[in-house]
């Protein structure tokens, strides 16, 4: 018999394996792709749009636009960017579930806190860098095209915090959704309870009345989570900026400790 | 070695595994063998820590899965050829899993050589032939290059020849001194590759012994005699203390008379045979048979 020797399984292993595993199926780089496309190609044309139009609207249109230039460079493309982080994030983990994928995983492995890490850590890697280029490359390429009417240098309030938060947002929002892709197991069932979540509830509390119902919806994940990107908040905000990335970084890391604790417990 | 100690998995009410000890030994084939939904492949779940026990415990040589160094340098499985990404290639998917056991590349690119498919080993798994896919659950099993290998119904999809590769490797494999512990609910499967036998049915051990004395105390159920004498026979036949018993079709049903004997009885009083054959039973038979009262076939052990 021969006998293959190699190093004890650790967690750089995991680390590697976890990227090979993004890297080789075409849902993450048509993911990628997408979030290329929305961030940089549907703003700048959105942006050129509206330059061109810029002599019909009126001085206070013009005025607002002026304002909040990263409405049209971050949040609009952010809102959009984020569904399709929401659904990769849910499939690094429930992928595994539907294929079967996951049994072949853990018994190359059965330390399985150690391959969620590995899963959370790569995945976090990836999406920060991504979300960060893009951020930037959304920043500069936006920039250029609105220069004649709408000025707008990082050096700005608020304007590197925000262009570097929406990479940021996008991280965060990656591993939420990776948590419940990993507490539902199943694909479908946790997009939608994702982008339920996202689109739905989220907007939904703020009919809540009182001060009672503008503190859960301003708690809420995303709600939270979506005051990194923005330059200037409005006066007496519940929660600052980065109260508000903490306050999601915080519901992600509950549901990543549940998602850890049903996933050491629940038969693969 | 893989040993196990009353174990037991309980699903709700149902009983899947039920107290189950037994030690499955280096060099030779263990044949696991039992109906379907017998427990087989919740007992090989349980071995490589993807379910949790009820109670009970196996160990790999001494050692739960969980606690194992580099789990798949010490044990190779094939449970389902499902256990699979259809989207990443049979190269990538190898890749990804030796990489978490440190197992260098080129033991990817032996792996693949050794079950046939090197020439499809970039093209994405989910437009491969469950004969294909087969192979390639057989590849990530082979990739550690494991001392212990387990196989849940490995010839299920497979072609004739690729059956007879599965059989030969198995029984090289346990050549070389590895454990080999592959599920069946095939009889004739069985009989053809393991030398030993762990039987099961209703998640309980039925029978641990070798394959031939299972054979002989379980498979042959009566002797199917067809003669123009059909009265003649069985009236000689109860008079040796055995059981006959005409059957509509006009053929005679013995039971507790050894074949050979029923030849001698016939020659001896000039009866003419047209037909004297064993009536095999199905392993669904046998285990009908076997479960109808466990307890009493508890003695084969």
């Amino acid at each position: 018999m021969t006998t293959l020797t190699a190093r004890r399984a650790g967690f750089d292993g995991l680390l590697r394996s976890e990227w090979t595993k993004l890297r080789t199926v075409r849902s993450t780089t048509w993911s990628l792709v997408a979030m290329a496309a929305i961030s940089v190609g549907l703003m700048s044309l959105i942006a050129w749009l509206l330059m061109r139009q810029w002599p019909q609207f009126s001085p206070q249109d013009q005025a607002a636009l002026a304002a909040e230039p990263l409405q049209i460079i971050i949040d609009q493309p952010v809102f959009i960017s984020q569904l399709v982080v929401a659904v990769l994030g849910v499939m690094v983990v429930s992928a595994e579930y539907t294929t079967g994928m996951i049994r072949s995983t853990l018994q190359s492995q059965p330390r399985r806190l150690l391959v969620l890490s590995a899963k959370v850590l790569v995945f976090a890697l990836l999406m920060f860098a991504v979300g960060e280029v893009l951020s930037f490359a959304a920043f500069f390429t936006g920039r250029w095209i609105m220069s004649d009417h709408i000025p707008v240098t990082l050096s700005d309030p608020g304007i590197t915090r925000s262009v570097f938060g929406a990479g940021l947002y996008l991280t965060v929002l990656g591993l939420f959704a990776l948590a419940f892709g990993a507490i539902i197991r199943h694909t479908a069932g946790a997009i939608t309870g994702v982008l339920g979540l996202i689109l739905v509830v989220s907007n939904l509390t703020a009919l809540l009345p009182g001060t009672w119902g503008a503190h859960i919806h301003a708690w809420m994940p995303t709600n939270a989570g979506q005051l990194i990107y923005k330059p200037t908040l409005p006066p007496d905000p519940l929660l600052t900026q980065w109260q508000g990335l903490a306050v999601f970084a915080g519901w992600t890391a509950l549901f990543l400790a549940v998602a850890a604790y049903l996933f050491k417990k629940r038969d693969a | 070695m893989i040993e196990a100690v009353g174990l037991t998995k309980r699903y709700g009410d149902r009983v899947a595994v039920d107290q189950l000890s037994f030690t499955v030994r280096p060099g030779q084939v263990t044949g696991f063998l039992g109906p379907n939904g017998a427990g087989k492949s919740t007992t090989m779940r349980m071995i490589l820590g993807l379910d949790a026990p009820t109670s009970g415990r196996v160990t790999i040589d001494g050692r739960p899965f969980g606690r194992l160094n580099n789990p798949m340098l010490e044990v190779g499985a094939l449970l389902d050829a499902k256990a699979i990404h259809g989207g990443r290639s049979a190269y990538h998917h190898l890749l990804c899993l030796a990489q978490t056991n440190n197992i260098p590349r080129r033991r990817v690119d032996e792996v693949l050589e050794i079950v046939g498919l090197t020439a499809v080993a970039r093209k994405r798994s989910k437009g491969f032939s469950l004969g294909m896919g087969q192979r390639l659950g057989i590849a990530t099993a082979l990739l550690g290059d494991p001392r212990i290998l387990m196989f849940d119904e490995p010839v299920n999809g497979l072609d004739p020849e690729g059956i007879l590769w599965i059989r030969n490797l198995m029984k090289s494999l346990a050549a070389e001194g590895r454990t080999v512990f592959v599920s069946s609910h095939l009889m004739s499967e069985m009989s053809l590759t393991a030398d030993h036998l762990l039987v099961i049915g209703r998640g309980r051990l039925i029978a641990d012994c070798t394959v031939q004395e299972f054979i002989e105390q379980n498979s042959v159920l009566a002797t199917r005699v067809r003669t123009p004498d059909v009265s003649t026979l069985a009236a000689l036949v109860r008079a040796a203390g055995a059981t006959a018993v005409a059957e509509p079709d006009g053929s005679l049903l013995v039971t507790e008379l050894p074949m050979r004997d029923i030849g001698d009885l016939a020659f001896a009083h000039g009866l003419r045979l047209h037909e004297l054959a064993p009536l095999q039973a199905s392993l669904e038979q046998v285990f009908m048979e076997l479960t109808k009262d466990s307890v009493e076939y508890r003695g084969t052990r």
